[in-house]
């Protein structure tokens, strides 16, 4: 008996250590430090919900959760309606169907950090320079406000990340029967009344999994915020994850930043539970 | 009939009118990378009108490229390895002896996806000093513990759909379990492997946060976090950070049009599931 139990552990034992000690522990320990003055060397003392009173109170940490969610709600939106309309696109019997696939997809190859700094050009240079060929000031300063730093970030990740949510979208519309889609136009169905009816249930599943993953990329973005507008102007347009960091690592304000860390443990919880709950819902429906 | 192969030409044309535009970011980045500062200020839409390749040649210097981009190979070469070969016998182990405690321990692995990294980051960093972990190693295996979770997932999946009698057969024939796994198991698990290579080359490769907390040494940056300081540093000198940008994405695009298919199908796989 002990033999048979003894290589289940030994097969389980790497990566089981490995979760422990990089994310149940530090996560485990960051729940306890928020309670205490911790300030990443001494040996804490209990100061109980002072750190949570303290960054409720927080204007910076408002703002830029606030910024986060209205970030995510638009970038969802927006990443969405990308990647659905590229999939029916390159779903049509297109010669180009295989290099339009692979160029919509190519951003997501490249990580967020450069991929802001390739925008940053964009929206500080190009934009300008077209500005001025034009005549349109509206197109200069682009990263130097809060409303057009914002649109500026809807415009990067829904770029990088329609394509993504495009392959998702694809797999579900190539499992649509074409039979089904036959019948409908034989009873006389229009291509509207054929993608409603038949084509949008079906792929039902994939928006799913899509707004899962556009939810939860967007709330939790880092990089892209940091070398897009670096937060500002005024921190501005500063995301919870940078703000965390900051508080972390240029505050020096350990406890504090780790009491912010579990709010926003809590809130992506709380996201993708409910998107795990309604998405259980909608499995039993059908 | 004919009306309908009118609008398909209509629709083709459209997407390639948005595949440009989707492209149009990178065009920005390779012209501009080849003009003088002076040239860049008068149009950044038009084509130099010499291409020089001063700007690389300065970029590829003070980028360290080749040191920089085996950094880089290295760190995802062995954390790839690493979360194949351990994930894919945790998950064999899950799915094999299954039962209560094999339950609750996938349970775990798969509640971990929903921790961000920042809700873990600060204590991590500080046990990861206290262990003097904060090097190589140390991100290796951090890069196990955050990858396991989604390649136990996949690997889990797929194992189900293996027969156990397949296990037994070999136990008759003498092999223990090791040989089984390695000899007759992971073999069938090569299209998942192949998912779970892709998806965390991808993560892995572009990953700078977790390389900026751990080896922010001299010598051993990885190309994120090299891109970040030399970017720091060249802020008003557009020429050259683009240049550098393109030396950095360049070996991306070149392995992306040979494996294209491979790529697309496994994030599909990988995010269906």
């Amino acid at each position: 008996m002990r033999n048979r139990n003894l290589w289940y552990w030994l097969f389980l034992a790497p990566a089981l250590l490995a979760l422990a000690v990089v994310v149940i522990l530090p996560l485990a320990f960051g729940v306890y430090y928020s309670f205490t003055d911790w300030n990443g060397i001494r040996i804490p003392s209990f100061v109980g919900l002072e750190h949570y009173k303290a960054l409720f109170a927080e204007e910076e940490f408002k703002d830029a959760l606030w910024f986060t969610t209205k970030f995510t709600v638009v970038s969802v939106f927006l990443i969405n309606f990308f990647g659905l309309s590229l999939a029916l696109l390159v779903t049509q019997k297109f010669r180009t169907n295989n290099i339009l696939r692979t160029i919509f997809f190519m951003p997501n190859l490249i990580g967020g950090l450069i991929l802001g700094f390739i925008w940053q050009f964009i929206f500080t240079k190009v934009f300008a320079s077209v500005g001025e060929l034009i005549g349109v000031e509206a197109l200069e300063g682009w990263l130097s406000t809060e409303t057009t730093g914002f649109w500026a970030m809807a415009i990067l990740m829904s770029w990088q990340m329609a394509g993504y949510i495009m392959v998702i979208y694809i797999s579900f519309l190539e499992g649509v029967p074409q039979e089904l889609l036959e019948a409908a136009e034989i009873d006389g169905a229009n291509s509207l009344q054929r993608f409603y009816h038949v084509t949008f249930p079906l792929v039902m599943p994939a928006f799913t999994v899509s707004l899962f993953l556009t939810l939860s990329n967007s709330f939790k973005l880092y990089d892209q915020n940091l070398s897009l507008t670096g937060g500002g102007p005024y921190n501005s347009t500063q995301m919870v994850a940078m703000e965390i960091f900051k508080t972390a690592f240029v505050e020096n304000a350990m406890a504090f930043a780790q009491a912010k860390a579990v709010i926003f443990f809590l809130i992506v919880a709380a996201i993708s539970l409910t998107q795990v709950y309604i998405n259980k819902k909608r499995e039993v429906e059908m | 009939m004919k009306k309908k192969k009118q609008s398909r030409i209509i629709l083709e044309i459209l997407g390639i009118i948005l595949a440009l535009i989707w492209l149009s970011p990178f065009y920005l980045m390779i012209v501009n990378s080849f003009k003088t500062k002076r040239e860049m200020f008068e149009d950044t839409i038009k084509l130099p009108d010499v291409f020089s390749f001063e700007n690389y040649t300065v970029a590829f210097e003070r980028l360290d490229f080749i040191k920089t981009f085996f950094n880089s190979v290295l760190i995802t070469v062995l954390a790839v390895a690493v979360i194949i070969v351990f994930s894919s016998m945790a998950a064999y182990a899950l799915s094999r002896r299954g039962g209560k405690t094999s339950g609750i321990i996938f349970m775990l692995f798969v509640a971990a996806m929903l921790i961000p990294f920042q809700s873990v980051m600060i204590p991590l960093v500080s046990i990861f000093g206290k262990l003097e972990m904060l090097n190589r190693g140390g991100l290796v295996f951090m890069y196990l513990g955050f990858g396991a979770s989604l390649s136990i997932f996949l690997y889990h999946g797929t194992l189900s759909g293996i027969p156990k009698s397949l296990d037994e057969a070999a136990t008759i024939d003498g092999a223990n379990r090791f040989q089984i796994f390695w000899h007759i198991i992971f073999p069938m698990l090569k299209p998942v492997s192949v998912t779970v290579a892709i998806l965390n080359i991808i993560w892995i490769w572009n990953d700078y946060l977790l390389p900026s907390l751990v080896i922010n040494k001299p010598g051993m940056e990885t190309i994120p976090l090299k891109m970040f300081f030399f970017f720091g540093e060249y802020t008003k000198q557009w020429h050259l950070a683009l240049a550098g940008l393109t030396i950095a994405i360049i070996p991306v695009i070149i392995i992306y049009f040979f494996l294209q298919k491979q790529i697309i199908k496994g994030v599909s796989e990988g995010s269906v599931k």
